[in-house]
């Protein structure tokens, strides 16, 4: 079974006149890592909420075609049901806490009461979600007494707690330092190799070219293309769409280093430097 | 005179709970970049700075002011504070008036004011939803209307807490050539920022805060240069640099363009 099937998606929010999502399709296998990349408003973040199915049972609009995970139908379920399957750590962490908790730990208790957890279960889950992303030392703080990046990896705790088979995260290493922010790629990479499907919008390049199995790059609610991370990121019209390549991708292009065999530009640090060391990649 | 004196500070939100501890430096025109772990305390320094909160110990002087005989809005004129989250700083129902309010706060006229509002959403490149609901914008849209609601005020001094979060290639490349425009008007732009690339590429100098104290403050290759000390604050250098040392190579080098000039000089047949 897929974990995620999309076909011939098109949405259009209330009130708006443009298609968010215009004929979406795509499959996604069981825990495969994929990036979505683009510009703003090219319908990355309104195609997370059509996984969770916060389009169209939240936002309502025009809705049409078919979209699948863990073998449940959106659109004849409902966002609660679809919770035990997909989990969403949105954008914005202050949009995703609860405030209805006065400590982290219950934070992270909180979806996991909610699906009648027993105790014991819970404990085990929430002590090792706070120490995989280092929030242990915080667990009896109050989250709105956290910084903006301690926030952002709360919020994503209490997602991977409830251990969905697919989760979805828009833009969750947005306001980390940069050894955090490798912190929680490997953290969700490991949850990938565990068979958990990893959906992800994030705006750094070089993270996504190293992690992602496969990368989409959307355009004005579309799919324009959707392969590994070398295929997409050597696209020669990335620009049109908003989106600069990683900075090994940016630099091979300049000096026109390429893999002899696949005709493909690097996309990560190590891949690069196996190619500026072994001669001859210029042409 | 110095634009900024941060002599000695210290600060705590809860008594014993130490968020900045004794961080002395000062600072001129130019651009710096204030950089440190999640926690670290830079958020609260620049609120310290734009003096929303004091000093517990030490001072901070705004060109020779002492923030704690001033107020945030006495300091409106010389410090503008773009917030990490819009949201927090947005509150009006039209896009221009939202970026009128600061320049009417500080007393210019309704006139004066549109007149540098209209400027500052130029210079975002928002002019064309001016009529707007700065909430019917993307995140990324209303982050530049909260950049324009500082800039239409022309002050000496701009802080930007995390301006290229929720950007695109699109909308950093436009924050990019902000700094670098105030820069050479003169301005002191003050940056905190978790993208290293951004840092290399735009900033003259760094501040490396860790666990509220300050580890590191000097030129911007200076800092880079530093790994193991970076690593402890759990920072790097620019990929570039990354990549250069991979290659076996020594120094540091801060932009793409870097790369390719010194990459090129080193090829047999350059």
């Amino acid at each position: 079974m897929k974990a995620v099937v999309v076909e011939n998606l098109k949405y259009r929010y209330p009130s708006t006149e443009r298609l968010a999502l215009d004929s979406v399709s795509f499959e996604v296998e069981q825990g495969e890592f994929i990036g979505i990349i683009g510009k703003n408003l090219a319908g990355k973040s309104t195609l997370c909420e059509a996984l969770v199915g916060l389009v169209p049972h939240f936002y309502k609009g025009a809705y049409g075609g078919r979209v699948v995970v863990d073998g449940v139908e959106v659109l004849s379920s409902d966002v609660s049901e679809l919770a035990r399957h997909i989990g969403i750590v949105f954008q914005n962490p202050f949009t995703q806490v609860t405030a209805a908790k006065l400590t982290v730990y219950e934070e992270v208790a909180f979806g996991l009461e909610n699906f009648g957890f027993e105790r014991s279960e819970m404990v085990d889950r929430i002590d090792y979600v706070l120490k995989l992303l280092g929030l242990y030392e915080y667990k009896d703080r109050n989250p709105f007494e956290l910084s903006g990046g301690q926030m952002q990896r709360l919020a994503i705790a209490s997602i991977i707690a409830m251990k969905p088979s697919i989760i979805v995260l828009d833009e969750p290493t947005s306001q980390l330092d940069p050894l955090g922010s490798e912190e929680v790629f490997k953290a969700v990479q490991s949850l990938s190799k565990e068979g958990i499907t990893i959906i992800m919008v994030e705006q750094k390049m070089e993270k996504i070219a190293q992690y992602a199995d496969k990368v989409m790059l959307m355009n004005e609610g579309r799919v324009i293309d959707f392969g590994a991370p070398e295929k997409v990121f050597s696209r020669s019209d990335l620009e049109t769409y908003g989106v600069e390549p990683p900075v090994f991708t940016s630099i091979a292009k300049r000096l026109n280093i390429k893999d002899n065999d696949t005709g493909l530009y690097p996309v990560t640090l190590e891949q690069m430097r196996r190619l500026m060391i072994s001669e001859p990649h210029r042409s | 005179m110095n634009l900024i004196e941060v002599n000695s500070v210290s600060f705590a939100y809860t008594e014993g709970v130490s968020v900045l501890k004794d961080v002395t430096f000062s600072l001129n025109e130019g651009s710096v970049a204030i950089i440190g772990q999640n926690g670290s305390g830079k958020t609260t320094l620049v609120k310290l700075l734009k003096a929303l909160l004091k000093p517990n110990t030490g001072d901070i002087l705004i060109k020779g002011v002492n923030t704690k005989e001033t107020t945030a809005a006495k300091l409106a004129k010389t410090v503008g504070l773009v917030f990490q989250n819009p949201n927090d700083q947005i509150f009006k129902n039209k896009v221009l008036d939202e970026v009128m309010f600061g320049p009417l706060n500080i007393g210019q006229s309704v006139e004066e004011a549109r007149e540098n509002a209209i400027r500052a959403l130029e210079t975002v490149s928002l002019v064309d939803k001016k009529e707007e609901n700065p909430y019917d914008l993307s995140l990324s849209e209303r982050k530049l209307v909260s950049i324009a609601s500082i800039l239409s005020m022309s002050t000496d001094i701009v802080i930007f807490d995390e301006p290229t979060i929720a950007q695109d290639w699109w909308g950093k490349t436009k924050i990019k050539s902000i700094v670098r425009n105030l820069v050479d008007c003169g301005k002191l732009v003050i940056t905190i920022t978790h993208d290293m690339d951004f840092v290399g590429e735009c900033f003259q100098r760094v501040i490396v805060l860790s666990k509220g104290e300050l580890l590191l403050d000097g030129p911007t290759r200076e800092v880079f240069s530093k790994e193991d000390v970076l690593r402890t604050a759990y920072l790097e250098p620019p990929y570039v640099t990354q990549l250069w040392r991979a290659m076996g190579y020594e120094g540091v080098l801060l932009s793409a363009e870097e790369f390719v000039k010194y990459y090129e000089s080193r090829l047999p047949n350059s």
